[in-house]
């Protein structure tokens, strides 16, 4: 148990992970957009960014670089305190959801226990809910501030859109709340030791992964943006470092759900671990990074595969089908779960 | 450390809150409503309600004022034309609040007659506490509230589309 004495350390680990954290996650942004454009280069024939160090390994750095430097331009007649709002409240939002998620077990550094993690909250699950219902607030105050006709449909498009997708994403993991007890996510992710969620929630997964597709407005789903007939969408008016800040939210909230599915779905940190004390308390965390990866993989492998969808099929997909299965997922897995207990 | 934190929360739903009212322009007031919501949130937490807390911030700040701010968008409402106030408003209207605001602290003093309010008292508020109190002890207001939202929703498809 904490006590006082030991206040300034907890304070200074926990300070120490979330710089780790960000330092990392600001780093892998940057290269999960370099691993996007490679992979659809692939999938396309194409080379991709080749000209900026080797395979083009410098090219993030320099666009990084670009960002920065371009000129900031607000048009005139924009809601000036909002406009300048939107972006960091995508931003900071976007960040906040993955301090409840667990990397790996814990080291013991001098009697202390820390574990991977920034914070274990016993509602974790709940909070990265909460904080991805209010993300959608940057995108639609961006469309609404910008005082422009393209950007304000896309922020329409994109607010109906979360608020139809949240629901399905929401009970798709009722399930998994339900097999494990808990709503921390460290719980959650113990409690599949032996047996991975997958294979309990096949159907909960794919409905996971498919609105979590829609709330990160990816290809398929990627109509708030979509170029063919809403120029940018809602950030078409935005330019060098605010636009930065959406492009780097979008993918904080991808790398976000590739996170939360690895944790509710498949096992989170577990995996094989053996070897000397050092390569278990790595291993974990490499496991962990393996299946993000894996799902990060898949996402840009769809965005190079599936055209996208129009609005009023996105529209009936949600509410018409994904909804009503979501649903009879959850009344499934309680009625199995009471068979069971009685 | 819980005290002054909720002093600063506390005052800051209260500006949130007259934001809302004093705001010209429809979306301000929205955006200060959903500070309300979240500053509120806090006070939660500092009581140790995790779970109300993030549901507050879930189903208010994050699904309720959403449809508010997509509705404003959608009427595209700029700046309030100030009215001419009713004099139904002019006269009644501080007597009324007085009359409310008297009512709350009738009801409040009532209720902690002698017990000191203390932030950060432990009590359970976990998810199991509230849903075990929510479907053994109350689960006949809770079917009725949900009944109730669902003949709202049915109102509210009917007056929006005349011909089904």
């Amino acid at each position: 148990m904490a006590t006082l004495s030991d206040l300034p350390l907890l304070v200074l680990a926990t300070l120490a992970k979330v710089v780790v954290v960000l330092v990392v996650l600001l780093t892998a942004i940057a290269y999960i957009v370099w691993m996007e454009r490679k992979v659809v280069a692939r999938i396309q024939s194409r080379w991709g960014p080749y000209l900026v160090g080797p395979h083009g390994l410098l090219q993030p750095v320099a666009d990084g670089l670009k960002f920065l430097f371009k000129e900031d331009i607000v048009p005139d007649k924009v809601d000036r305190p909002i406009f300048w709002l939107a972006p960091f409240l995508a931003f900071t939002l976007a960040f906040l959801s993955i301090s409840v998620i667990p990397f790996g077990e814990s080291v013991t550094i001098a009697g202390h226990t820390i574990p991977f993690q920034i914070t274990d909250l016993n509602v974790g699950l709940l909070f990265v809910l909460a904080v991805t219902s209010l993300g959608v607030y940057g995108v639609a105050l961006a469309g609404w501030s910008s005082n422009s006709k393209f950007p304000l449909f896309g922020g329409l498009r994109s607010s109906a859109q979360l608020i139809s997708y949240e629901l399905s994403l929401g009970l798709a993991v009722v399930g998994v709340v339900m097999i494990a007890g808990s709503l921390s996510l460290r719980e959650i992710v113990e409690q599949q030791r032996g047996l991975w969620n997958i294979v309990k929630q096949p159907i909960g997964f794919l409905l996971y992964f498919t609105a979590a597709i829609a709330e990160t407005n990816r290809t398929p789903f990627d109509l708030p943006e979509a170029e063919s007939e809403l120029v940018g969408g809602y950030h078409t008016e935005y330019s060098s470092f605010k636009f930065a800040m959406f492009f780097m939210a979008e993918y904080a909230n991808m790398v976000t759900v590739s996170c939360l599915a690895t944790s509710l779905f498949f096992g989170g940190w577990l995996g094989p671990v053996f070897g000397p004390p050092l390569l278990r308390a790595i291993l974990p965390v490499l496991w962990f990074a393996l299946k993000v990866l894996a799902f990060l993989f898949v996402y840009i492998w769809i965005r190079g595969t599936l055209p996208r969808f129009r609005y009023d099929q996105l529209m009936s997909f949600g509410w018409r089908f994904m909804l009503p299965v979501a649903l009879l997922n959850v009344l499934g897995t309680s009625l199995i779960l009471a068979w069971r207990s009685v | 450390m819980i005290a002054p934190l909720f002093y600063i929360f506390a005052g800051l739903a209260i500006v949130a809150g007259l934001s809302v009212v004093l705001q010209r322009t429809p979306v301000y007031s929205a955006l200060s409503l959903i500070l309300v919501l979240c500053t509120l949130a806090v006070i939660y937490l500092l009581l140790g309600a995790e779970f109300l807390a993030v549901v507050q911030v879930i189903v208010y700040a994050g699904a309720i004022m959403v449809l508010f701010v997509f509705v404003i968008m959608l009427l595209n409402a700029r700046q309030e034309a100030p009215t001419d106030r009713s004099r139904f408003a002019r006269r009644l209207g501080l007597p009324l609040l007085a009359l409310f605001l008297a009512e709350i602290l009738f009801v409040v003093l009532d209720y902690f007659s002698g017990a000191v309010f203390a932030p950060g008292q432990a009590f359970d508020a976990g998810p199991h506490a509230v849903g075990s109190l929510l479907f053994r002890n109350y689960v006949l207001p809770f079917e009725v509230t949900s009944i109730l939202i669902l003949v709202a929703v049915m109102g509210a498809v009917v007056l929006a589309k005349k011909q089904l």
